[in-house]
């Protein structure tokens, strides 16, 4: 809309006609107080701090429900409007408990910091508050009525943002109170985001209550492990005698491309860091056949000797590599460096759950048709083919609602069976089971069998289109789908893919055909300088190499981050005899068949960078701390320098090796130490001083990954970056084993092996079965 | 079965409701009229009473039970038979509607939301009746009973337990 012209507090603004009052203001650095304004929410003019003097308008007006026109004339700070806005707050305060003391929101609360500014210190008030206890809806969320001011964020949040509508309001007046959907229960995703959103301490956390004040924790935001969405958290972490602990996950801050979103899994499921099941030792096999607890040096020593020994008399083909989902780009990249350059094999591969190779090959030249989550956002239109977003995806399913709420967009589903987004579908066209083939047929007008000519010329109508497709869709179904894509005049596809790096365990060459960045094996001339005697030939998969240690020639394994015996659902025994060196940081049972395991760190306890499933590149920050672990890449880097192997050659640290600025070429940053510092990081200059430093290998990823080409300074602020599948060239691609991805299919409360370990989603599952039982018996 | 079979309802009522659903531009405009009719039939909003409304309209039990707990006139548990509404807002209270609801409390041995434990009589305390002309007045189920004073509440009494005596001997 036009641009209208008023004035606030004297100074005059511009903003689109319709524009809230409130956030043109927040736009221009006045903040007009509100509980129950936020943005994006309908609108609730409940709370009544947002009231505003409007010129030649007889009462005091609500910031968050006027819109702005040409001409009007604001006051948004005056005795009178303080005046309202504390007797607001003496009224909220009346049945208000006081107990900041012991409130989980003391410190942090919206109540308490506009107490704090109007000064409501005195109360006309000389009723007996209205008590009621404490309820427990889940594990998760904790309701503390008399806390609750009745902003109805949480009930909007619920409804308009998760679309969930578990919780309401009843009763009247001062008795309201929210309640959940199963009576004392809810029963509802659990993602918690009405805990987040509560301005005061009314809704608290399963997992946060009572533990802390929110002063004692420090602040860290880094990425969720656990579904390939890439949400970012903000880990609140507190010293704790042996380290620092993760007290909290949350994403208040709004940082990165799911806002204030996050699921179940990145809320209440970061607990597996502190399960007592963690390893925190080296463990070697002793004479007697049990893993035994060593030093980090006994460890090393025997892996690397044992390895060195196999790879020197029966060649690196005898050693297989398999690498994970859950580590960082940095990690994987140096995993199959280490494997192709040191341990001198090809054998590389990890749990394929998703068919990137056959989606890099089909995008493989076109530039800019690769969607993100912010194009998500912001898409006009939106096909969705196979997959279960709500489930799998749930940041996906959050963006895709939201964008309908908000921005009107057209959503078209295609599914064999019933999904939730299909209420915010525009159209919706039900497919057979295992009919997904025929999709690009049908939508081409090949194939009679789909006949829903409704839908296609929807579709086919839209002037652009964001096609999102599922793991339904695996090697030439994927070509097939993008070739027609392709032929519409603005496209962007996103394949949805399980666990937070699986992209980039791709992307950086966990493949026995495939070096990083999708280059064949045989094309090695790129890769010479930095990988001295590669084997150009192509080596086994995961399913070979398993197959060929348990009967065949592998005569080692070297497992990173990967529960392969359970994923492929193999006999325990079956690496018997063979030499096995696990990474990874619980006793899984492919850790309980090694005979040297490291204990590593978890993705909450190192630094990298991993590239969520549709492609958005982002920086993984260090926050907790345990003693014992080691992140996998100094493990990498340690074990390849007991195996004798150059390590600058492996990662290249040092002043010999990377330009290094220290400080000569400062300029006009000198004396600002801190500006320093991010100019020489976002030019990649910052002294790379350590071998044990991943980011010293992003440089090489950036010059050797095609798709790579990062925008550092977005990076290392902590935004999402755009890779680019486009840059990887056309020729270098053939087909790759579709037949070995498997699709993992996490809902929303499991998360592979890792989620076993979590207690907090565990319950969760636990808690929802159980109402879904009563529900069906009551 | 069909959701007609299905119903709680009498077939007049679920007539009445599936032209209620149809009335409204949106469906759920008809909930409140819906609740007074169930209310009306089944004495009180049963979890029953609640289900079936969702399932009409077509929403949340959690959504019926929203609206309905704001309506101090629709209940969660039976009444008597015979619910005595006192009105005790300002005509009536000037004119001695407390000493009415007192009596009333003598007579019936129960207080504000109390059921007599035969179950013929519910006394409740209620905002305006509509009736300040004739204050003090009560409402005795769809009746009216004004001008009182606490003498004349034994006779009222009387006559409905005579009239809930009189159907269960026919």
């Amino acid at each position: 809309m036009a641009d209208v012209t008023f004035t606030v507090d004297g100074k005059k603004l511009t903003a689109p006609a319709g524009t809230l009052l409130i956030e043109a203001c927040r736009k221009a650095g006045i903040e007009i107080p509100a509980f129950c304004y936020y943005p994006g929410l309908s609108l609730q003019a409940a709370c009544r701090m947002c009231v505003v003097r409007q010129e030649k308008v007889p009462k005091l007006q609500t910031a968050c429900t006027t819109t702005v026109a040409e001409g009007q004339v604001f006051t948004t700070e005056s005795p009178e409007i303080a005046q309202a806005r504390k007797a607001t707050i003496e009224l909220l305060l009346g049945n208000h408990p006081l107990d900041c003391p012991v409130c989980d929101a003391g410190g942090e609360c919206e109540l308490q910091d506009m107490t704090f500014k109007y000064g409501a210190g005195e109360s006309l008030m000389v009723d007996a508050k209205r008590h009621r206890d404490e309820q427990q809806w889940s594990p998760a969320v904790f309701y503390d009525r008399p806390r609750c001011i009745l902003c109805y964020r949480c009930t909007r949040v619920c409804g308009e943002g998760m679309d969930v509508w578990a919780l309401g309001i009843q009763n009247r007046g001062v008795t309201s109170v929210i309640s959940p959907d199963g009576g004392d229960q809810l029963d509802c995703e659990q993602c918690g985001m009405c805990i987040d959103i509560c301005p005061v301490g009314a809704l608290t956390s399963g997992s946060y209550r009572y533990k802390t004040r929110p002063w004692e924790m420090n602040h860290v935001s880094t990425v969720c492990t656990h579904c390939g969405d890439g949400c970012k958290v903000t880990l609140g972490i507190r010293q704790s005698s042996d380290g620092s602990e993760i007290i909290r996950a949350d994403n208040r801050d709004k940082s990165g491309i799911n806002g204030d979103f996050l699921c179940a899994k990145g809320r209440f499921g970061f607990d597996f860091v502190e399960n007592t099941e963690r390893l925190t030792a080296p463990l070697v096999r002793n004479a007697q056949g049990k893993l035994e607890r060593v030093s980090w040096e006994h460890a090393f020593r025997v892996a690397a000797s044992k390895l060195k020994e196999i790879r020197d008399t029966r060649g690196g083909a005898a050693i297989g590599v398999i690498g994970s989902n859950h580590t960082t780009n940095e990690e994987n990249y140096l995993l199959q460096k280490f494997a192709r350059t040191v341990l001198q094999t090809s054998n590389v591969d990890h749990e394929r759950t998703t068919d990137y190779v056959a989606f890099a090959r089909a995008l493989a030249g076109h530039k800019e048709k690769s969607a993100g989550l912010r194009d998500i956002a912001n898409a006009p239109a939106i096909l969705l083919i196979g997959g279960d977003p709500t489930n799998e995806h749930p940041l996906l399913a959050w963006t895709i609602r939201t964008n309908v709420r908000l921005n009107r967009a057209r959503l078209y589903v295609a599914n064999h069976r019933q999904i939730k987004l299909e209420r915010q579908a525009k159209a919706t066209l039900r497919i057979p089971s295992g009919g997904y083939g025929r999709i690009a047929k049908y939508l081409s007008a090949k194939d009679s069998t789909l006949s829903d000519p409704a839908f296609r010329e929807a579709l086919l109508a839209e002037e652009s289109l964001l096609v999102i497709f599922g793991e339904e869709y695996r090697g030439s179904a994927v070509d097939e789908l993008v070739a027609w894509g392709l032929t519409l005049p603005n496209v962007r596809f996103s394949y949805l893919g399980d666990y937070s790096n699986s992209r980039g365990a791709a992307d950086m060459g966990l493949l026995p055909d495939r070096l990083p960045g999708y280059v064949p094996v045989s094309a090695v001339e790129k890769f010479r300088d930095e990988y001295p005697g590669l084997p150009a030939t192509i080596g086994l998969n995961q399913s070979q190499m398993l197959s060929s240690a348990a009967g065949g020639s592998l005569a080692a394994l070297l497992i990173v981050g990967a529960n392969p015996l359970e994923a492929e659902n193999l006999d325990l025994n079956s690496l018997k005899n063979k030499f096995v060196v696990v990474l990874d940081m619980f006793l899984t049972e492919t850790a309980a068949a090694a005979d040297v395991v490291f204990p590593a760190a978890s993705l909450y306890e190192k630094t990298g960078t991993v590239t969520n499933t549709y492609g958005d590149l982002q920086l993984v920050r260090k926050a907790a701390d345990k003693p014992g672990v080691k992140p996998d890449f100094e493990i990498l880097v340690r074990l390849a320098s007991s195996m004798g192997a150059d390590v600058k050659r492996l990662v290249p640290f040092g002043k010999n090796v990377v330009k290094a600025d220290l400080g000569q070429s400062r300029g006009a940053q000198s004396g600002e130490a801190d500006r320093h510092a991010v100019w020489l990081v976002a030019n990649g200059l910052e002294p790379k001083l350590s071998p044990f430093d991943p980011l010293a290998l992003l440089d090489e990823i950036e010059r050797l990954v095609p798709a790579y080409k990062l925008d550092r300074l977005n990076l290392f602020g902590g935004n999402e970056v755009r890779t680019e599948p486009g840059f990887v060239p056309v020729s270098a691609l053939t087909s790759s084993g579709p037949d070995l991805v498997k699709p993992s299919h996490n809902g929303l409360f499991t998360s592979g092996t890792l989620g076993r370990y979590s207690k907090g989603i565990r319950d969760l599952e636990k808690h929802q079965a159980e109402t879904k039982q009563e529900a069906v018996a009551g | 079965m069909t959701a007609e079979t299905m119903s709680i309802f009498s077939p007049k009522v679920s007539a009445r409701f599936d032209a209620l659903v149809e009335k409204y531009p949106v469906r759920r405009s008809a909930l409140v009229p819906m609740l007074l009719y169930a209310q009306d039939e089944i004495g009180y909003l049963s979890d029953a009473v609640i289900a079936e409304v969702a399932r009409r309209i077509g929403i949340t039990e959690l959504d019926v039970r929203n609206v309905a707990t704001y309506y101090s006139m629709l209940r969660f548990k039976p009444a008597g038979k015979y619910n005595v509404q006192v009105c005790t807002n300002i005509s009536c209270m000037l004119r001695g509607a407390y000493d009415v609801f007192e009596k009333f409390q003598d007579e019936l041995r129960v207080g504000h939301k109390g059921v007599t434990p035969d179950g013929v009589f519910s006394l409740e305390e209620v905002e305006c009746i509509g009736a300040c002309c004739w204050a003090p007045a009560i409402q005795v189920n769809y009746d009216f009973h004004d001008d009182l004073t606490p003498d004349s509440v034994p006779g009222i009494l009387a006559q409905y337990r005579q009239k809930s005596e009189g159907q269960k001997n026919a």
